[in-house]
């Protein structure tokens, strides 16, 4: 369950930040980022908001929204932890990874932990194939991830 | 007869005039450059196996189904996305394309469900053909693991399946059939221009989503049909075709409901329709169509519809059941009986824009030689009549100048008082894609219309008048073109009278006319209106479309000149793009008009006082024709209520609920001493009839309609009459039984005598349609192929006029009782009176008349959304709830008349244009307060109207 509120109202937030970057070529992804900044997720009802004043649909705001795995539509827990499951860092251990940060916090990818502490996500490469396997915690990438650095990511995000 | 199969050529044709020449499977093809590499080979006979492309839309690509080889390049491209190139040669089928195809196909068949024999597609569906056209026999990677296509997986709740969305009244959304081609979502772009729908989600997870992953109805869909019609599969499918199954033939008609006059199909089951589908060929509306003429013909077959003729004494009597002879015997001695008792010119008939031609005609002709009078009229009275004059006067025709295709072309594009996207939806997104294209737009109207601003399109300039004040507004158009030195001088010295212009441009020129002048009573601002006026004389191509907003008005005729003054001091009259273009309301308004409705016009807009004309018709019809103009409606009324008017005839037209004033529309009815009706259902009207005569719909006579671009357009029966008898013939027989020698056997004889009476319409013939499709009258000798545009090298009249134009207030004003000013339109699931589309499923989109009202004027009465509302004017009272929106202007409360029990015209007055008796609809000064329900008049006019439906014998008839 979604515990979180957003910050302050979120149509008048929406506003401005779109107001801000609307003059942009393509201004709809950066607007996302920024509401996702600014909230930390992004509140359904801000899109009808991006759809009116950028006279898009709903349905097209909806629909690249959607389509961006990184936009979510629920907060996340105090920190995220992202894990590789692409090819190579699949190849050198990435599964056995998954399991264990899975195990070590009780979670499946996309939850939260219930003192809603960590997020786990699978992420589908981060260019780092060559230091595979790899993991993101907090936006800072992590490369030749073994268990120990799983551990250690682990108990810093549950302190 | 049997299922007309249209080609689909895959992608949109390309206009280029520079020739390309390649060879595709060792055939030469030559096509215009641009064109696709698909459709070349279409045009050559070859089809290439494809499941996302479409003609009506732009290529997309995503399919990889249409792959082809070209020799010389490497890979294989997509045949949709991929354009000619001279000497191209192009292999459609090698061992590798059919391998790969096969693939993906394999693919697709994977995730889809495999219950074809029950499926509602069976028969009509793209990606049962592909299969069959790939040759794929097996799928290898079996059925199991994820999927879309199970509401379980070994017993598991599989997330991935979704229920079927049944919301929309008329066609289903069914998940599990989708194959994600998004022909669907590019149809409600491009072709529709709503964006209603996208494409949620990626990869395995994406899916068609209608709004924000909502059901179709909660989105923004307009119920058009063109995801339904673009579907390659079951996913979204008519509910009429899983009822019924797939039709087994088709006949081409033309739609009975606005004046865009849409070609559909009309695709059937023996004498059951099981779906109307928009025709390519229809030139009017290219393929497409919205929610009335796609689904809401369900009308025609209502409970409601009268099948009996029906006499009685007096309209406080129950209906009688009679036979027809019983019913046309009747009427004829009672006509004539009246004309001996109170004179000839005692009896009249309105005829009907709903109506074909040929029909009309004969009720003219029935007035005009039957009853020897010339007290014919139709409802064009109370709306394009003022368009009938204007432009007769200006330019010489009393018609639009353009055809819908010229808004291809149009860079500034000017609405005044009409709303495409309600009124005139296939026109609308016809405008829409147009705009989408880059050009301008400029809307003139009271009310922020959907069209001032939507997904992807917005005005450059709204003009928010305040209502009756059109001829100021376009009075300082013109003042601001004449005194900014922006006029045409090249086109006026050529085209028009110089001195009429000067004349006028001195006019228009006196500081009063100034926008700064003027905004002190239109309420605009000045440099809205200067900078809307540099942009239609400067921006290109100006088109002006207008609607009822122009015509409606105590100075209709005066705004109509002042648009065609508009058109000629800019040069925007005589080519593609340009032009003056009414928007008429229904389907045969122009052919009615055409057709000598008017009780001073004969066939082709001829005045009954000119005598060459009368002479035509004396000799054909062997009668003596009055020279004296006839009552127009409301002379008619007026008379009636003298006491010196006994007896009408009215034809397919509800006045009771269309015209103006409704209690004086009653008196005059009451009046009378023999009303006879000839319509579907027991309408408004009919309450204060004698005989009731039950008429027919499109779907079962031949004819013609007539559309706003001056098209004729065949109308084909496709069902026997359930009432028995075509209107044609009806009006046939009642003429027959008043002693006319009448023998027309088929509505082609009524169009030959027409062509051979009315030199616009010299060639025409139901055969020549035939050959042609349609054509655009004038379609005569000068002009053998009819009249696409028209004034192309000079105006019909000879010089082209340009008239002063006066603004004067109108006589209906605010006051201190009546502060608000009430305006009147319609919305796009409902259709004039309702009568029709009140009787199908487009009442879930419309279910009762509601008062937008500004947030301002609504808080100062105290007044929530959806309250109970009185609205109050002079001429009445009724009431309807709230709408509180900032689409209008404070001051400004607008409403639809499509519900009887509104009776918004109860509340409008009696003034009318000075030139026509066109109603002045569109101003009312009214005032607004809570209210706790129906009016005391509402409910007594409800009881009147439930006792005069009574059938004698029969149950009451439920509303």
């Amino acid at each position: 369950m979604n515990i979180h509120q957003p910050r302050g109202d979120v149509s008048g937030r929406t506003l401005a930040i779109v107001e801000e970057l609307k003059g942009l070529e393509g201004p709809l992804l950066p607007i996302f980022h920024e509401i996702q900044h600014e909230f930390g997720y992004v509140p359904q009802d801000c899109l009808p908001v991006i759809a009116r004043e950028l006279n898009l649909s709903r349905a097209e705001v909806y629909g690249v929204f959607s389509f961006y795995h990184d936009f979510r539509e629920h907060p996340a827990g105090r920190h995220v932890l992202k894990l590789c499951r692409a090819e190579a860092c699949q190849s050198m251990g990435g599964d056995e990874l998954a399991e264990r940060a899975k195990r070590l916090l009780g979670i499946d990818f996309h939850e939260t932990t219930p003192d809603g502490a960590v997020t786990l996500e699978p992420v589908y490469c981060l260019g780092l194939c060559s230091c595979a396997p790899s993991a993101m915690f907090d936006g800072e990438v992590h490369a030749r991830v073994d268990a120990d650095d799983l551990d250690a990511l682990v108990s810093e995000a549950r302190r | 007869m049997s299922l007309i199969h249209e080609i689909d050529y895959g992608t949109p044709a390309s206009r280029s005039e520079t020739m390309v020449t390649l060879t595709i499977d060792g055939r030469e093809v030559t096509v215009p450059e641009g064109t696709s590499i698909m459709r070349a080979a279409m045009d050559a006979g070859i089809e290439v196996p494809k499941l996302c492309a479409s003609d009506m839309m732009d290529a997309f690509g995503s399919c990889r189904l249409c792959l082809v080889e070209i020799k010389g390049r490497g890979g294989m491209p997509a045949s949709c996305t991929t354009p000619v190139a001279p000497g191209l040669e192009v292999s459609t089928q090698t061992p590798r394309l059919k391998d790969v195809r096969r693939g993906v196909m394999e693919l697709y068949i994977s995730d889809h469900p495999l219950d074809c024999l029950t499926c509602a597609a069976n028969g009509d569906c793209e990606l049962q053909d592909m299969a069959g056209a790939v040759g794929l026999r097996d799928v290898r990677y079996g059925y199991e693991g994820e999927n879309h296509v199970k509401a379980r997986n070994n017993g598991d709740i599989n997330a991935k399946w979704l229920p079927k969305d049944e919301s929309n009244p008329y066609f289903t959304y069914d998940p599990a059939k989708c194959i994600v081609c998004s022909r669907c979502v590019r149809a409600c772009e491009e072709v529709q221009g709503t964006f209603a729908l996208t494409i949620g989600g990626r990869g395995f997870d994406s899916r068609v989503s209608a709004g924000m992953a909502e059901d179709f109805m909660s989105s923004e869909c307009v119920s058009c049909g063109a995801c339904v019609q673009a579907c390659p599969t079951a996913t979204l499918t008519e509910k009429s075709v899983i009822e019924i199954g797939q039709p087994e033939h088709s006949v081409v008609t033309t739609c009975a409901y606005c004046g865009v006059g849409c070609s559909f199909k009309a695709e059937m089951r023996g004498e059951e329709l099981v779906r109307m589908v928009p025709w390519k060929d229809g030139q009017a509306n290219r393929g497409h169509s919205c929610v009335k003429g796609r689904f809401a013909y369900g009308y025609s077959t209502h409970k409601d519809r009268i099948l009996n003729p029906m006499i009685r004494e007096k309209i406080s009597d129950p209906w009688r059941e009679v036979t027809w002879e019983e019913a046309y015997a009747h009427v004829a001695a009672e006509f004539r009986r009246i004309q001996y008792q109170y004179g000839r010119d005692s009896v009249g008939g309105i005829t009907s824009s709903r109506c074909t031609n040929e029909e009309t005609y004969l009720v003219q002709k029935l007035v005009r030689a039957g009853f020897g009078n010339n007290n014919v009229d139709t409802c064009a009275r109370v709306c394009h009549s003022p368009t009938g004059y204007g432009l007769g006067q200006a330019f010489g025709t009393s018609a639009g100048t353009q055809n819908f295709d010229s808004v291809e072309f149009t860079d500034v594009a000017v609405i005044i008082g009409a709303n495409p996207t309600d009124g005139h939806p296939v026109f609308g997104s016809r405008l829409k894609k147009r705009l989408r294209e880059g050009a301008k737009l400029i809307v003139i109207d009271p009310r922020r219309t959907d069209i001032v601003r939507s997904p992807h399109v917005e005005a450059s300039y709204h003009l928010p008048l305040k209502p009756g004040t059109n001829v100021a507004i376009l009075t300082s158009i013109a003042h601001v073109i004449v005194t900014e030195g922006l006029a045409n001088e090249a086109f006026i010295r050529e085209r028009c009278d110089w001195s009429e212009y000067e004349d006028w441009a001195s006019f228009v020129a006196e500081p009063y006319h100034s926008p700064e002048a003027t905004e002190a009573y239109t309420g605009v601002p000045a440099d809205l209106v200067r900078g809307a006026a540099r942009l239609f004389a400067t921006g290109g191509n100006g088109a002006i479309y207008y609607g009822l907003g122009v015509t409606e008005h105590s100075q209709g005729s005066t705004t109509v000149m002042a648009i065609a003054n508009l058109a000629m001091v800019t040069g925007n009259i005589g080519r593609p793009g340009v032009g003056v273009n009414p928007l008429r309301g229904q389907n045969n308004v122009q052919g009615s008009c055409d057709m000598g409705s008017f009780p001073h016009e004969l066939p082709g807009y001829r005045h009954v006082s000119d005598d060459a004309t009368r002479e035509t018709f004396e000799k054909l019809w062997g009668v003596e024709i009055s020279s004296e103009p006839g009552l127009r409606i409301p002379n008619m009324l007026d008379a009636a209520v003298d006491g010196t008017f006994k007896g009408i005839y009215i034809q397919g037209e509800d006045i009771l609920q269309s015209d103006p004033d409704t209690k004086h529309v009653a008196a005059g009815l009451a009046a009378m001493e023999c009303v006879v009706v000839h319509d579907l259902f027991l309408n408004e009207t009919a309450n204060y009839a004698h005989v009731f005569l039950p008429g027919s719909t499109f779907l079962e006579k031949d004819g013609t309609f007539t559309n706003a671009e001056r098209r004729i357009n065949r109308v084909r029966k496709v069902m026997t009459p359930k009432n028995g008898y075509a209107d044609w013939e009806v009006t046939q027989k009642l003429a027959q039984a008043m002693g006319m020698n009448w023998n027309y056997r088929h509505p082609s004889e009524i169009m030959d005598e027409i062509a051979a009476t009315t030199p616009s319409f010299a060639l025409v013939s139901y055969d020549y349609l035939e050959k042609m499709g349609s054509v655009q009258w004038p379609c005569n000798e000068k002009h053998p192929e009819g009249s696409p545009i028209m004034h192309v090298d000079g105006f019909v009249r000879g010089k082209g006029k340009f008239i002063r134009t006066e603004y004067v207030a109108t006589d209906e004003r605010t006051g201190p009782r009546f502060p608000l000013l009430l305006t009147t339109g319609r919305i796009l699931s409902q259709y004039n009176v309702g009568a029709q589309t009140r009787r199908t499923d487009n009442v879930v989109w419309h279910a009762e008349d509601r008062l937008e009202i500004h947030p301002h004027d609504a808080e100062q009465r105290g007044i929530r959304d959806g309250d109970w509302i009185r609205l109050a004017s002079r001429a009445g009272e009724t009431t309807l709830r709230s709408l509180i929106t900032d689409r209008v202007a404070p001051g400004v409360v607008y409403t639809t008349f499509h519900h009887p029990t509104t009776q918004a015209n109860v509340i409008t007055t009696d003034f009318s244009d000075w030139a026509t008796n066109c109603p002045e609809y569109k101003v009312t000064a009214v005032q607004v307060m809570p209210s706790n329900g129906p009016s005391d008049w509402q409910q007594d006019y409800d009881e009147q109207a439930r006792q005069s439906r009574r059938i004698a014998g029969k149950l009451e008839a439920a509303e």
